[in-house]
C-alpha cells in the first residue's frame, strides 16, 4: 500500500494531470461513438491549439516571476503582419521574414522589460498598454488589411511531415519521432536512476520505474499510431513539432538550468532572491522578452496556418494561454508553475472545447463550462493550499486506509461541475511536482 | 472562587503530526501567565485552541472559561467572550492612521457613516492607557514595531479584554520598548486583565510572570509559580528536559590579523534625501575573530550590514572596504558573494527565505555555480550537498526534499546558515542569528558560529540581546545613531558600559574606532 502510494504521490504526482486529460479524452471517445481519437481529430486539436500552447510556455514562466502579460495576442498579430509585409512588399525571403518575425518579437520584450524590470512599472499595466498599443500598430502597419504569406511560412503553420523512405503503409518520419521519444524516456529515466544512486540519493525500485515507462510509452506508442496512419498527405504537423520542442528546451531550461531557478526564487520572494545574489531585474527583463519572442513564434505559426496575417489576428489569446497556465497549477501570486503543467492545461481546454463541439453543445455553453472549469481548478488549489492538505490522490489514498477529515473538501468541490471534476486534481497534482 | 481558565487534555493533530497531546494548563484570574518550550512545542497551537483560530472540534479535550465550557468556532467567538489574541507578526494595516488601525472591523460609526471626531476621542483615551504618545492620525506604517504593539494591545483593549495573550511580545523590540511594553502589562494585571504571554526571553518571565507553564514536544511538562527561588536554569532544564551547562558553548579563540577592514563608512537612507543610515563607520574583522554588534532597533546596525553587503540597502555616499588590504568593489550581491562575504539577515522569512522552496534548494540558492556544469543544475549534487549541511548542523527533518516552511524557526535558521555556509565565505555576517529560535537550536547556532571562526574565518554577529552578543564576541562595536560609538574587548566589556555606548546619541560622523581608543588596533 505504502509502494502504491508512492508512486501516486511521489513519482508520478507530476503526472496527475496527464491522467485528467487521459479521462477526459475517454470520456468524450465514448461519447462521440470514437470519434476524438481518429487521425483527422488529433491533428486538427494539435494544430489548432499549438500556438496558443507555445504563449502558454512563456506564460508560464511570467507568471512564475510574479508578472503577468497581457500584450501577447497583440504583439503576435504585429509580428505576424510585420512579417508578412516584409516577405510580400520589401523583398525579404521566407526565412529572413521569420528571422525579423523573432527579432520584431525580441524588440517588443526588451520594451516590455524594460518598463517592468527597469522602470518598475506594473507588468499589467505595461502590458495591457502594449495590448492597446500593438493592436493599433498592427491595423496601422497593415492598413487594417489581410496580407497573404507564402507556403514556406503556410508549412510552418500548418504543414506535415513529409513522406520519406520506404512505403511502410505508415509515415516513416512520424515514426521515427516516435521512436526516438519512446528511446530518450528509457535511456533519460534508466540514467537518472543511476545517478542519484551514485549520488546516495533515493532510488526508486526498477518496477516502479517500468511501470511509469510502459504508461508514458504507451501513451506515447498510441500517439505515433495516430499521427502516422492519417489520410494520405498528413502526419504529425510541423506546428506540433515546433510545439515540442520548444516544451523540452523550457523543461529542461527552467526545471534545470540556474536561469530557470532564478526565475522561480525571483517569483518566489524578489527580496531574498536580491539577497541571494540574483539578478533580479535582469531576470524580469529576460522573461518579458522571452515572452515575447514566443508570442511572435506563435503569431508566425498562426499566420502560417490562416495562409495570412489579418487585423484581428490574436484576439484573446491572452486569456486562453493565462487560463492553460492556471489551470496547470500555476500561482496568481508567483513562484510556483511547471511548463508541463501549462501544456497539459492548455490541453485539457483544447479537449474541453473540442469534445464539446464534437457532442453539438453549443459555444455558449462551452463557454460556460470553461469558465467553471477554470473557476474550479484554481479554487481547489487555493483551498487546498489554505488547509495544508497533500494532494487529492494522497487523499484519497490516506482515506481508503481509514485516516483523516479529508475527504469533506474533495467533496464539496466536485458535484458542482462534473466536466470540471478530472480538471482539479491534475491541477494540484502539476503544481506540486 | 472557581479557575479562570483551564485547558484539559487538549489534543489537537494536523495530518501526520500530533501538536498537541493531552496538555492542560489553569491560569487564575489577574495573573501573568508565561507559556515557555522550544520552537515546535506547541505554545502557538495552544494559544490558537484557546483563541478560536482552531475551532471548536477541530480538537480534543475541553476549556472551561469563566466557570463554564467554552466552544468558539471563530476568533470572533472568542473576542466576544473578552478573549484577545496578540500575534507575533502584527496585524495591523500600515498605510491607515492609528485611529482608523484602532477601530479597524469595529468602526465608531453610526449607520454606516463613521463619526470622526469621537473617533479620535477615543482613539486618544485608549492611546493613553498605553501609554503611546503619537498623533492619532499617524500612519502605523511610519511608527516603529514597538508603538505597533501597544496600538494592537489598545485595539484588544477596546473590545473590553479579560484575558490578553501576547505572542512573544518582545521578540521585535528593543530593551527601551521592551521594559515599557513589560510595565504595561503589570499595569494591565492591576486592572484585572489576565495575561498570557509566549515568550523566549526567560530573564523577561521571571521579571513579570506570576506562574510558568512549560511546554516540550506538544505536552504539558510543568506548572512553576514564579518567586524568588526559580531561576532561569530550572525553567530551560523543564523546557529541553535536560540541563545545558552553559547557556553558551565554550570557547577557545584563536585570533589572528586583521584581514577585513571598512573605513568612513557612509550611506544615505533610500528615500529620505539628506538622512545618513551610516555616519562614517570605521572597524575591522580579524581571521578567526567573532566580532559582536550590538545596537538597539533602528541603530543602524542592519542598515550597516546590508550596505556593506553589496549596496543591497541605502545609497552608498563615501567610503571603502578593504579585504587583505585590497580595496573591493561591492556593487551588487553577487560581487560580494564572490569576494567571500556572506549576510544571513535578521528577517528570515521576508528576506531569508522563498517559503515556497524546498530545503535543498534554498541551500544551494546562494551558489548554484559550484552544483551546475555549464550552468545545468545537477540534481544529484544538489541533493547530495543538502545532505552534507543536513547532517553537518543536524536539521531536524526526514528529507532536504521538505518544505523549508514546514520546519521550525530554529531550523529554518539552520537552512538559511547552511545556505551562506555553503558559498564558503570567509566573512559571515549574522544579523541576530537567534531570534525567535529555541534554546536548544540557539545553543547549536552558538556552536557553528565557534567552529566556523576556529575555522579561521571572521564572524560579524548583530544582536540587540546584550547577554548574547557578551556571551559569544571576542570584542564588541557599539553603534547607535548610524555611527559606531565604541569597541570594547570581550574582558573589558559588560551590559552597562554597552547599553551606554548604544545610547551615546549625537555622536554622529565620529570617527569612533581610531587607533589606541580599543585594545587593538588598526594596522
Amino acid at each position: 500500500m505504502k509502494q502504491l502510494k508512492d508512486i501516486f504521490v511521489g513519482d508520478l504526482r507530476r503526472f496527475g494531470m496527464l491522467f485528467t486529460l487521459v479521462a477526459l479524452v475517454a470520456f468524450f471517445h465514448v461519447r462521440t461513438g470514437g470519434y476524438v481519437l481518429t487521425p483527422a481529430n488529433v491533428m486538427n486539436l494539435l494544430n489548432g491549439n499549438s500556438y496558443i500552447l507555445v504563449l502558454a510556455i512563456g506564460m508560464v514562466l511570467v507568471i512564475i516571476a510574479g508578472h503577468i502579460d497581457l500584450s501577447v495576442g497583440s504583439v503576435a498579430a504585429f509580428a505576424g503582419i510585420v512579417m508578412a509585409l516584409a516577405i510580400r512588399d520589401w523583398g525579404f525571403p521566407p526565412w529572413a521574414g521569420v528571422l525579423l518575425c523573432l527579432a520584431v518579437g525580441a524588440a517588443i520584450g526588451a520594451w516590455q522589460g524594460f518598463w517592468v524590470a527597469y522602470a518598475g512599472i506594473p507588468g499589467f499595466v505595461v502590458t495591457l498598454a502594449g495590448m492597446m498599443l500593438f493592436r493599433g500598430a498592427n491595423q496601422l502597419v497593415g492598413h487594417s488589411n489581410t496580407i497573404p504569406v507564402p507556403d514556406a511560412i503556410q508549412f510552418l503553420g500548418g504543414g506535415y511531415l513529409p513522406e520519406v523512405g520506404p512505403d511502410t503503409g505508415y509515415n516513416n518520419l512520424t515514426l521515427a519521432l516516435g521512436l526516438t521519444a519512446i528511446l530518450w524516456l528509457v535511456v533519460g529515466s534508466l540514467r537518472a536512476r543511476q545517478a542519484a544512486r551514485r549520488a546516495g540519493g533515493e532510488v526508486r525500485p526498477l518496477w516502479m520505474v517500468a511501470a511509469r515507462l510502459a504508461l508514458l510509452g504507451g501513451v506515447v506508442a498510441y500517439s505515433t499510431y495516430l499521427f502516422a496512419t492519417g489520410r494520405p498527405g498528413t502526419s504529425f504537423p510541423i506546428p506540433g513539432l515546433i510545439l515540442f520542442s520548444l516544451v523540452i528546451l523550457y523543461s529542461f531550461v527552467s526545471g534545470r538550468t540556474i536561469v530557470g531557478r532564478h526565475v522561480y526564487a525571483v517569483g518566489g520572494n524578489r527580496q531574498a532572491a536580491e539577497l541571494s545574489g540574483v539578478d533580479t531585474r535582469g531576470v524580469t527583463f529576460l522573461v518579458m522578452m522571452n515572452m515575447s519572442v514566443l508570442a511572435a513564434t506563435a503569431g508566425l505559426m498562426f499566420v502560417g496556418r490562416s495562409t495570412a496575417s489579418g487585423p484581428f489576428d490574436g484576439f484573446n489569446w491572452e486569456l486562453d494561454a493565462i487560463s492553460a497556465v492556471f489551470i496547470g497549477g500555476a500561482a496568481v501570486s508567483g513562484g510556483v508553475g511547471t511548463v508541463i503543467g501549462s501544456i497539459i492545461g492548455g490541453f485539457v481546454m483544447a479537449v474541453l472545447n473540442n469534445g464539446l463541439q464534437l457532442l453539438g453543445v453549443g459555444a455558449d455553453m462551452t463557454q460556460v463550462i470553461k469558465g467553471l472549469v477554470l473557476l474550479i481548478a484554481v479554487a481547489f488549489d487555493v483551498l487546498n493550499k489554505t488547509q495544508g492538505r497533500p494532494s487529492i490522490l494522497g487523499l484519497l489514498l490516506r482515506d481508503r486506509r481509514g485516516g483523516g477529515q479529508a475527504p469533506a473538501a474533495a467533496s464539496a468541490a466536485s458535484p458542482a461541475a462534473p466536466a470540471g471534476g478530472p480538471g482539479k486534481d491534475g491541477t494540484d497534482a502539476a503544481k506540486r511536482s | 472562587m472557581a479557575t479562570f481558565l483551564e485547558m484539559r487534555d487538549i489534543t489537537k493533530e494536523f495530518p501526520g503530526v500530533k501538536a498537541l497531546d493531552r496538555v492542560s494548563m489553569t491560569v487564575e484570574q489577574g495573573e501573568i501567565h508565561a507559556i515557555c518550550g522550544e520552537n515546535g512545542a506547541g505554545k502557538s497551537t495552544l494559544m490558537k485552541v484557546l483563541s478560536g483560530v482552531y475551532p471548536f472540534g477541530s480538537y480534543s479535550g475541553e476549556i472551561l472559561y469563566k466557570g463554564g465550557p467554552a466552544a468558539f468556532r471563530d476568533i470572533r467567538a472568542s473576542e466576544r467572550a473578552g478573549i484577545a489574541i496578540i500575534h507575533q507578526e502584527l496585524a495591523l494595516v500600515p498605510e491607515l492612521s492609528i485611529t482608523e488601525n484602532l477601530f479597524l472591523g469595529n468602526e465608531v460609526a453610526r449607520r454606516g457613516v463613521i463619526d470622526w471626531v469621537a473617533a479620535k476621542a477615543r482613539a486618544r483615551a485608549l492611546m493613553a492607557r498605553v501609554g503611546l504618545d503619537e498623533d492619532p492620525g499617524t500612519a502605523i506604517g511610519t511608527i516603529g514595531v514597538g508603538k505597533q504593539q501597544l496600538v494592537e494591545i489598545a485595539k484588544a483593549l477596546n473590545k473590553n479584554v479579560e484575558l490578553l495573550i501576547l505572542d512573544e511580545p518582545t521578540a521585535a523590540l528593543n530593551e527601551e520598548d521592551s521594559a515599557h511594553l513589560l510595565d504595561l502589562m503589570r499595569d494591565l494585571r492591576g486592572r484585572g486583565i489576565t495575561c498570557i504571554m509566549i515568550s523566549h526571553k526567560l530573564n523577561e518571565i521571571r521579571a513579570i510572570a506570576d506562574a510558568i507553564t512549560i511546554l516540550r514536544d506538544g505536552q504539558s511538562v510543568e506548572t512553576l509559580r514564579v518567586d524568588a527561588g526559580l531561576d532561569e536554569d530550572r525553567i530551560i532544564r523543564g523546557m529541553v528536559g535536560r540541563s545545558l551547562g552553559s547557556r553558551y558553548p565554550e570557547r577557545h579563540p584563536a585570533v589572528g590579523d586583521v584581514f577585513f577592514e571598512v573605513r568612513d563608512w557612509t550611506v544615505r537612507h533610500p528615500q529620505i534625501p539628506d538622512r545618513l543610515v551610516c555616519k562614517g563607520s570605521n572597524f575591522f574583522v580579524r581571521r578567526g575573530e567573532i566580532v559582536g554588534f550590538a545596537g538597539l532597533m533602528g541603530s543602524g546596525r542592519t542598515e550597516l550590514a546590508r550596505s556593506l553587503f553589496g549596496r543591497s540597502y541605502g545609497l552608498f555616499v563615501r567610503g571603502s572596504i578593504l579585504k587583505d588590504g585590497r580595496e573591493l568593489r561591492l556593487r551588487r550581491v553577487a560581487d560580494a558573494i564572490l569576494e567571500g562575504i556572506a549576510y544571513v539577515t535578521e528577517d528570515r522569512k521576508t528576506l531569508g527565505l522563498n517559503l515556497l522552496d524546498d530545503i535543498k534548494t534554498t541551500i544551494v540558492s546562494a551558489d548554484l555555480d559550484r552544483v551546475s556544469r555549464h550552468s545545468v543544475i545537477d540534481p544529484n549534487r544538489e541533493f547530495s550537498v543538502a545532505e552534507s549541511f543536513h547532517r553537518l548542523l543536524n536539521i531536524k527533518t526526514r528529507t532536504v526534499d521538505e518544505g523549508v516552511s514546514k520546519l521550525s524557526g530554529g531550523n529554518q535558521q539552520k537552512v538559511v546558515l547552511a545556505k551562506w555556509l555553503y558559498t564558503e565565505p570567509d566573512l559571515l555576517i549574522l544579523d541576530e542569528p537567534t531570534r525567535g529560535i529555541d534554546v536548544g537550536a540557539k545553543y547549536e547556532i552558538y556552536g557553528i558560529i565557534n567552529k566556523l571562526a576556529e575555522s579561521g574565518k571572521g564572524v560579524v554577529v548583530i544582536s540587540s540581546e546584550l547577554p548574547e552578543v557578551l556571551g559569544i564576541s571576542d570584542r564588541i562595536y557599539a553603534i547607535c545613531e548610524g555611527a559606531i560609538t565604541g569597541a570594547l574587548d570581550r574582558a573589558e566589556a559588560s551590559q552597562e558600559k554597552l547599553m551606554k555606548l548604544m545610547t551615546l546619541t549625537g555622536a554622529g560622523g565620529r570617527p569612533a574606532d581610531k587607533p589606541g581608543q580599543q585594545s587593538g588596533s588598526v594596522r
